[in-house]
């Protein structure tokens, strides 16, 4: 049977980087090194190395939309959620390690954005790994400085009357912006708004929609 | 050359930059498995986020600039474990030479 080799796209039809088939470079040899030496000398095993990844690849940003939702038709949880968002989190059942959350409530005169100027700090447990773009020195960089021309590039224009307020991430504090809910979705039960939150609706750059 | 103006290379924020490339890979087992690694070597007490950031810093902008993001992970958490003892530098550069031997490509040789 001919086996099919033409640019392999992965289910979410993004491009795979450079992996199993092609050339072993220096720092995938020393991947395996580490992994391999840390296995051997009893530090870890493989077991735990696969559970960790498919704990990874199983947080999305879906996560951090089932606690929008929940805010957005709960308004105990909502003062729970901005009073101290990692115990609200953990009540909710998600599991964010020892890191210290806010969750930063948008409103019709305040649009929250997070960065991290130093890093590549992200509340991974709420939303997966961090995109691409978040981790570039050009998102770094410039969100402090020109926020709204930042949020112009990812087709968010902001009125003038809009605060803007930017939060630098570091490793040990991470925010998660709570978006204001859309007046179209008012109504709708908490499961059904959780399609209605984007990843980008809870870094900033980005508002709720209609999954329709 | 080492330029200070006031900042380190990675404190990055209110610096120039241009556009932003909103362009997605996926990411490949390899580096999967470099982030498994730094967490489970968190939890096993042998490093943490601040050692990690600490040789990524000192690694300097060249190594931002000619290094993907987990290729500078996978040196420091190396650094790390050196540092904390889990192996020596000896020991990796021998199982590296191990590794390379076994085949051409990541598949092969993992």
């Amino acid at each position: 049977m001919p086996h099919d080799h033409h640019a392999p796209l992965s289910p979410s039809d993004h491009p795979y980087r450079d992996d199993d088939d092609t050339s072993l470079t220096y720092w995938q040899t020393m991947e395996i090194a580490v992994r391999e030496l840390l296995i051997e000398k009893g530090y870890l095993s493989a077991t735990q190395i696969q559970e960790q990844i498919n704990t990874m690849d199983e947080r999305s940003p879906a996560n951090g939309a089932a606690l929008v939702a929940k805010a957005w038709t709960d308004p105990t949880f909502k003062k729970s959620l901005i009073n101290d968002a990692g115990e609200a989190s953990r009540n909710m059942g998600f599991d964010i390690g020892p890191m210290h959350l806010i969750a930063l409530e948008n409103s019709e005169t305040v649009h929250n954005v997070i960065v991290c100027t130093l890093c590549s700090c992200y509340p991974r447990n709420l939303l997966g790994l961090p995109p691409d773009w978040y981790k570039s020195r050009a998102y770094r960089s410039r969100t402090v400085i020109e926020p709204r021309k930042v949020l112009a590039e990812f087709g968010l224009e902001l009125g003038e009357e809009i605060q803007v307020r930017v939060h630098d991430s570091t490793a040990d504090m991470r925010y998660i912006v709570v978006p204001a809910q859309p007046k179209e979705s008012i109504g709708l039960s908490e499961n059904e708004l959780k399609d209605w939150v984007t990843r980008d609706s809870m870094i900033g750059v980005g508002l709720p929609r209609s999954p329709i | 050359m080492t330029r200070f103006f006031g900042k380190r290379w990675h404190d990055m924020g209110g610096s120039p930059a241009g556009n932003i490339d909103r362009e997605q890979h996926d990411f490949a087992l390899w580096e999967k498995r470099v982030d498994a690694l730094m967490v489970l070597s968190s939890s096993a007490g042998l490093m943490n986020t601040d050692s990690l950031r600490r040789v990524l810093e000192d690694m300097g902008e060249d190594a931002y600039e000619k290094m993907s993001y987990y290729e500078r992970w996978i040196a420091s958490i190396g650094q790390n474990m050196i540092e904390a003892g889990a192996f020596s530098t000896q020991e990796l550069a021998e199982k590296m030479e191990v590794i390379k031997a076994r085949g051409v490509t990541y598949g092969d040789a993992s």
